[in-house]
């Protein structure tokens, strides 16, 4: 609501930026500014998952001289956040906002880019149209999955009933392609292995999630992995019971010291350095970037005990492939109803795996 | 469904009703509690995630989950203290002093709670009760903390000491007509003060059970409305500790049963089954609010009920 309204603070300081513009040189006047970086978080900083991953990354951006960073944890997918936004841009003097959260981009983060035109919007989730929506708004993204296919290869490897559990939140293509990218990562050591998801509906849910990774042992699955919000509740039951686990977004290691193999990390620090570079010199700052292993955007967390020595060469052994860019949907592939649905090789950025919508053969689970 | 099959959901849903009804338990005994005295508390879930926060953290600190128990009762205590004490003043009204202590309650957690998420604190001991049988599924479903114990015992000793003892039928009598307990020389606001207080000191407990047993970690997630539904729990077992107890392990069995339908290979239609503990509370709910009895159930000073 109050993003559309013009408010008296806003009409003063777009008044205020048009006088100095007319005045200044422009590069003088960019130079001029400090480097103010606004991170929106949808949770707690430190929830050993998503938040924590991209909080981690504005830490490293904070040792970074004439680099400020502006965080503000737990604001909801509502108006909150164009609220949040736009008392960075006038109060703290933020010329980059980081929203981080997948609901915050439409209509928050587009109506505030269009309200506020000096300053650069960029989204963690590939929603950015070039033709519809603001020049000075953009996205980020990195394909997670391709982490993920290291856990499975080294899940394969490191499982003696070939059944690795999955613990899931809502069956969107990120989540499915995740899913996916653990059973081609495990067959490809490992023939057999099978993933067996447990949807829980939710992104955050701990009781419901605990239940899930039980059900999941006691249906004979000896790694347990997952994409839900904090993954804490999961790998800390799967070590609770016995068997081994793989992690999502952030590093779980401290939390199984003896089943913990490795995890799926985000390194959002390399993207949020190019901003910081890029408003420091003055550059354009890029409005689409689409991270994966092959630029340094994805990194697998450090081998726990869990990890066998097999595991962790051919688990190396995937990441050098990935990259050099070797594929990982390699048709042809069957969804588990038994259609084909990837025909020939797919690159690992396709757009086509962005819209994602089954889970393969050799997942047990479905999607409603 | 094979007999195989439907074993493992029926296994699943006896450890689920065993794993999750703690927590329903505690904070629906100590509502039961507070609105027998004719009050009710609507913040306890501030309680039990203020609860489980102090627990988890002086747990870690101690090293001892009983101390951190005893923590989150403290707790309890005085947010329940402070909620009968304003509820005193004159025109105030009780369901909204309970929103604002659900609001208080949480946010003092979330608040203090920041540097928490990230250590292990030591939890609670389980008792295995199916150990004998040396099946892994039976030992893992019949795993039962010492808390479950404590909670049942509590309904029993609840529910005799309202109907026979001289405190009980104080604390009824206060429900039920202030204006005879006035009479009879009671001092309505202390009876208050003191049930919602002990009300309180549960809900904490039952945070504590969350954090340091199951799921047994803090995170600002943890509770997911639990409190709330808990106070429901108490309509649903018209104000009867007993019922309460079987209301809870009701609740924690429906909550087992998407999760474990799904390990079977039914996993078609998964937001219906994690519903379920929603759907079968509304039904039993219609079903039973239709009776006269139930009206006559509730303590006649409740604002609800007024």
């Amino acid at each position: 609501m109050t993003s559309s309204t013009l408010t008296r603070r806003s009409l003063l300081r777009t008044g205020a930026g048009c006088v100095a513009a007319a005045a200044l040189p422009f590069n003088m006047a960019r130079a001029q500014t400090p480097i103010v970086l606004g991170a929106v978080y949808v949770g707690p900083r430190d929830d050993f998952g998503w938040n924590q991953a991209h909080a981690l990354a504005m830490d490293v951006l904070k040792q970074v001289p004439g680099v400020t960073v502006i965080e503000e944890e737990n604001v909801p997918e509502t108006d909150a956040v164009a609220q949040s936004m736009e008392s960075m841009i006038n109060l703290d003097g933020a010329n980059l906002i980081l929203a981080t959260s997948f609901g915050y981009y439409n209509p928050f983060v587009i109506e505030t880019a269009r309200k506020y035109p000096e300053v650069q919007f960029r989204h963690a989730a590939p929603l950015w149209n070039k033709d519809t929506d603001p020049a000075n708004a953009g996205s980020y993204f990195c394909y997670l999955n391709q982490a993920h296919y290291v856990n499975g290869v080294a899940a394969g490897l490191s499982s003696t009933t070939g059944r690795i559990g999955f613990v899931a939140a809502k069956p969107i293509p990120s989540v499915l392609s995740n899913i996916n990218s653990v059973l081609l990562g495990a067959r490809s050591v490992n023939p057999a292995a099978v993933v067996q998801v447990i949807f829980t509906g939710e992104w955050s849910m701990p009781v419901r999630e605990a239940e899930a990774a039980n059900a999941l042992v006691n249906a004979g699955c000896d790694v347990i992995t997952c994409h839900v919000d904090g993954p804490k509740v999961v790998i800390e039951t799967a070590e609770a019971r016995g068997v081994k686990s793989c992690g999502h977004n952030a590093s779980q290691a401290p939390l199984a010291p003896t089943g913990f193999i490795t995890g799926a990390e985000y390194k959002w620090e390399t993207i949020y350095k190019i901003y910081a570079d890029a408003l420091a010199t003055g550059a354009e700052v890029p409005n689409f970037i689409a991270g994966g292993y092959h630029n340094d955007m994805l990194r697998n967390s450090d081998y726990g005990a869990g990890a066998t020595p097999e595991a962790i060469a051919a688990a190396d052994a995937a990441i050098a492939g990935l990259k050099e860019g070797k594929p990982i949907y390699v048709g042809p592939l069957k969804d588990n109803a038994g259609n084909v649905v990837i025909e020939g090789t797919m690159d690992n950025y396709d757009p086509v795996l962005d819209g994602m919508s089954y889970l393969l053969e050799g997942v047990e689970g479905s999607l409603t | 469904m094979t007999g195989a099959d439907l074993y493992i959901v029926l296994l699943a849903m006896i450890g689920g009703a065993i794993r999750v009804s703690t927590p329903f338990m505690f904070v629906a005994l100590g509502e039961c509690l507070t609105e027998k005295s004719g009050r009710i508390n609507l913040g306890h879930e501030g309680n039990l995630v203020l609860g489980a926060m102090v627990a988890y953290a002086v747990s870690f600190m101690t090293g001892s989950p009983w101390l951190g128990v005893l923590a989150a009762g403290g707790a309890g205590l005085v947010l329940g203290a402070m909620h009968g004490w304003i509820c005193a003043l004159p025109r105030v009204n009780d369901i909204a002093v309970g929103i604002a202590f659900m609001s208080f309650g949480t946010g003092l957690a979330f608040f203090f709670g920041k540097s928490f998420i990230q250590p292990s604190a030591p939890g609670l001991e389980a008792i295995g009760l199916g150990d004998w049988t040396g099946n892994s599924a039976i030992a893992q479903a019949l795993q039962v903390n010492p808390l479950f114990l404590v909670g049942i015992a509590l309904a029993v000793f609840l529910s005799w000491a309202l109907a026979n003892t001289r405190w009980g039928l104080i604390l009824r009598m206060t429900g039920d007509s202030a204006a005879s307990a006035r009479a009879m020389g009671v001092n309505i606001d202390l009876v208050r003060l003191l049930a919602t207080a002990v009300g309180g000191l549960l809900a904490g407990i039952g945070g504590a059970f969350l954090s340091l047993y199951y799921p047994g970690s803090w995170n600002e997630g943890l509770s997911s409305g639990q409190g709330l539904m808990a106070v429901a729990l108490v309509i649903f077992a018209r104000w009867d500790p007993i019922r309460c107890v079987w209301a809870a392990l009701l609740f924690g069995a429906a909550g087992a049963l998407g999760p474990s339908l799904q390990s079977i290979g039914i996993s078609q239609g998964y937001y219906f089954f994690n519903a379920a503990p929603y759907i079968l509370t509304l039904f039993i709910m219609i079903a039973s609010a239709r009776s006269k009895s139930a009206a006559s159930d509730a303590p006649g000073e409740l604002s609800i009920v007024k």
